[in-house]
């Protein structure tokens, strides 16, 4: 039987902006089993970034509820919301945000800087490091690397505490396409291997076309859902 | 977070611009050496003062013309018609049944920036016209020669006692120097004795002056109404004594003067008073002083927060990614503000080695114009720069973290 590690009901968020109020989501319901590959389509306005941000636990829905992992995380402080992110959640971002001044392996060790047990935080970090091909480019800094090989880093940084779930927010959005199919197998293939579960933001067809599944929102609800 | 790694990524990004940390560093540094300079010098100054007075001996009186009443009204004259101090007056102290407790009495007149002239070396000086109960009232000694008796001061004898600096400027040495002449103000005197030295004072040297009696003095040298002098010395018959001969003294003034009690024209000053009221005025400078080296070290701290400020808004998206990787609120407080607590720590211990520099070389410069003014680096100023830099530190850093540590994940991951 499937475990339920990502589940949503009637999620909605609301912003002001001065006077008017933007209905950025308006209901959505959404589950997304243990392992699975997902891809969250939209485009420019749809609600797909409000919705990664409260699945990613950095922000709070205005009401519905949010279940990650058998936990309700809808109504959490920023304390436990941070814990969360940290424990469960591994962010790719688009621009990779690494830190410059630090070497790669650095970069990685950061998350574990924020866990309470960290004992054997370097070698966890190599191993990262390790599964996602750069050992060897570990004491590089980042403007020393290739986007490519940034890439790299940050999905081993997301990698480290071995989260439950990986989100990448249009990871090959800043690569040209050749690296940018190498960074979709990479996630794949850890997808597969490690069975974790991999939500992808994108607004391209391609990269949404080789996940599992694609939930295609527009105006703040979900549109359809393709196998 | 672990305080080792709080520290370690602190060093890394205070390092990574390296030209803004030695900026906003040096700030403090300058603040904190101003206050270990001042502090030390005041406290140099006070020392300095203290050993002076302390010198003249514990059983002398000073008894001076005008009221310490004008003192406290801050130096508005209370009492009018202030009289001089006499001669007369000196003889009524010395009066062994009126005075029992008063030993000896020396009355001085004294004037400064006077020439001198001997040897064809003309200079500067300043004359004390005294009579024989001064230099042992003073302690003072000859290391060549004698010092006047009683009979040269009634004769208004023209024979000078010289300073040892003033030997030296005039003669080059201060040996074989009795019976050599010296004129003062064009007034032709024989040296009878060389001074020896008793080292630099704040009020100058006392080595650089020449003693004659105080009648000759009168008659050639400076000039005084009547038989008024400056100031009366009194010598106490034994260090406990010193309270009641400042009681008889100050009867018999009074009773001499027509005043009062507390409407005195005159004031009589034990050692304990000079040091009270020397004590109060350097200890006054010296907050004086520090009160604005503190102004410094607080722009220091403006300096702080402003680089607090700009740095926390270049690097929100750093701020929003630590967040997005389980950084909690508290977390990134603490890294600003260990930053901001580095950076004054840091300034303040180059400045208190920078102060305690400047404070030797105010001693070296103070010795070399003859002053002796030892800056004393206290243990407590440099307990009290440290922490104050520390607590500079933690309050102009604390709006600026705080400001880092509010910032929402979502907003600070989009801030371009």
């Amino acid at each position: 039987m499937e475990e339920t590690v990502m589940r949503t009901e009637s999620l909605t968020k609301y912003y002001r902006m001065g006077e008017v109020e933007v209905q950025a989501l308006r209901g959505v319901s959404i589950l997304i089993n243990r392992g699975e590959a997902v891809a969250i389509m939209g485009p420019s306005g749809s609600g797909k970034t409000t919705l990664m941000n409260i699945l990613g636990c950095l922000d709070r829905p205005t009401g519905g509820d949010y279940i990650l992992d058998g936990e309700k995380v809808s109504g959490l402080t920023d304390d436990k919301l941070a814990g969360i992110r940290n424990r469960k959640i591994g962010f790719v971002f688009q621009s990779f945000n690494l830190l410059q001044r630090t070497s790669a392996l650095a970069n990685v060790e950061l998350p574990m800087s924020y866990s309470s047990s960290a004992n054997d935080g370097r070698n966890r970090a190599v191993a990262a490091l390790r599964a996602v091909g750069l050992e060897s480019r570990m004491k590089h800094r980042p403007t020393e690397l290739s986007g490519g090989e940034q890439q790299r880093v940050a999905i081993a940084r997301a990698l480290v505490n071995e989260p439950a779930i990986l989100m990448a927010d249009e990871p090959t959005g800043n690569l040209d396409s050749k690296v940018g199919q190498e960074i979709m197998d990479l996630l794949l293939t850890l997808n597969r291997e490690r069975n974790t579960t991999l939500v992808i933001i994108t607004h391209d067809q391609r990269i949404a076309g080789q996940t599992q599944r694609t939930i295609k929102i527009r105006d703040g609800l979900v549109e359809e859902t393709l196998q | 977070m672990k305080i080792t790694r709080v520290i370690r990524e602190t060093f890394t990004s205070l390092n990574a611009n390296k030209l803004r940390t030695g900026l906003t560093v040096l700030g403090i540094v300058i603040g904190v050496a101003a206050v270990i300079a001042m502090l030390s010098v005041g406290q140099g100054a006070q020392n300095s003062i203290t050993s002076q007075i302390n010198s003249i001996g514990t059983n002398v009186l000073l008894v001076s013309p005008g009221s310490r009443a004008r003192f406290a009204a801050g130096g508005v004259n209370v009492i009018r018609n202030i009289r001089t101090l006499t001669m007369t007056d000196a003889l009524a102290i010395a009066n062994p049944i009126q005075a029992p407790s008063v030993n000896a009495v020396a009355p001085i007149i004294s004037g400064g920036n006077i020439t001198a002239a001997a040897n064809g070396q003309t200079t500067t000086t300043s004359v004390l016209g005294v009579t024989t109960g001064y230099f042992s009232i003073r302690n003072e000694a000859v290391t060549e020669g004698s010092f006047f008796n009683d009979q040269q001061v009634n004769t208004h004898a023209r024979v000078a006692i010289i300073g040892a600096d003033l030997a030296t400027t005039l003669f080059g040495t201060t040996t074989n120097l009795t019976g050599q002449t010296i004129h003062i103000n064009s007034q032709t005197f024989t040296i009878i004795g060389v001074l020896k030295s008793k080292g630099g004072s704040l009020a100058g040297s006392s080595d650089n002056q020449v003693i004659i009696p105080l009648t000759t003095a009168r008659d050639r040298v400076i000039s005084r109404p009547g038989t008024s002098v400056d100031e009366i010395y009194v010598q106490a018959t034994s260090a406990t004594a010193v309270t009641q001969a400042n009681t008889q003294v100050s009867d018999i003034m009074r009773l001499r003067h027509h005043v009062a009690v507390g409407k005195e024209d005159f004031s009589v000053q034990s050692q304990a008073s000079l040091l009270t009221t020397a004590t109060s005025i350097t200890g006054v400078l010296t907050i004086f002083l520090g009160g604005i080296a503190g102004i410094s070290l607080l722009v220091g701290g403006i300096g702080i927060m402003n680089i607090m400020l700009v740095s926390v808004v270049e690097r929100t998206r750093e701020i929003g990614l630590r967040k997005a990787l389980g950084a909690r609120n508290r977390d990134i407080l603490n890294q600003f503000l260990a930053e901001s607590s580095f950076l004054s720590l840091l300034g303040g211990l180059i400045g208190i080695l920078l102060g305690w520099l400047i404070s030797l070389i105010i001693g070296q410069i103070a010795s070399a114009a003859g002053t002796a003014l030892n800056p004393a680096v206290s243990v407590n100023a440099v307990l009290l720069a440290t922490l104050f830099s520390i607590a500079v530190g933690l309050f102009f850093g604390i709006y600026p973290a705080r400001r880092a540590a509010r910032l929402e994940p979502v907003e600070a991951l989009r801030y371009e």
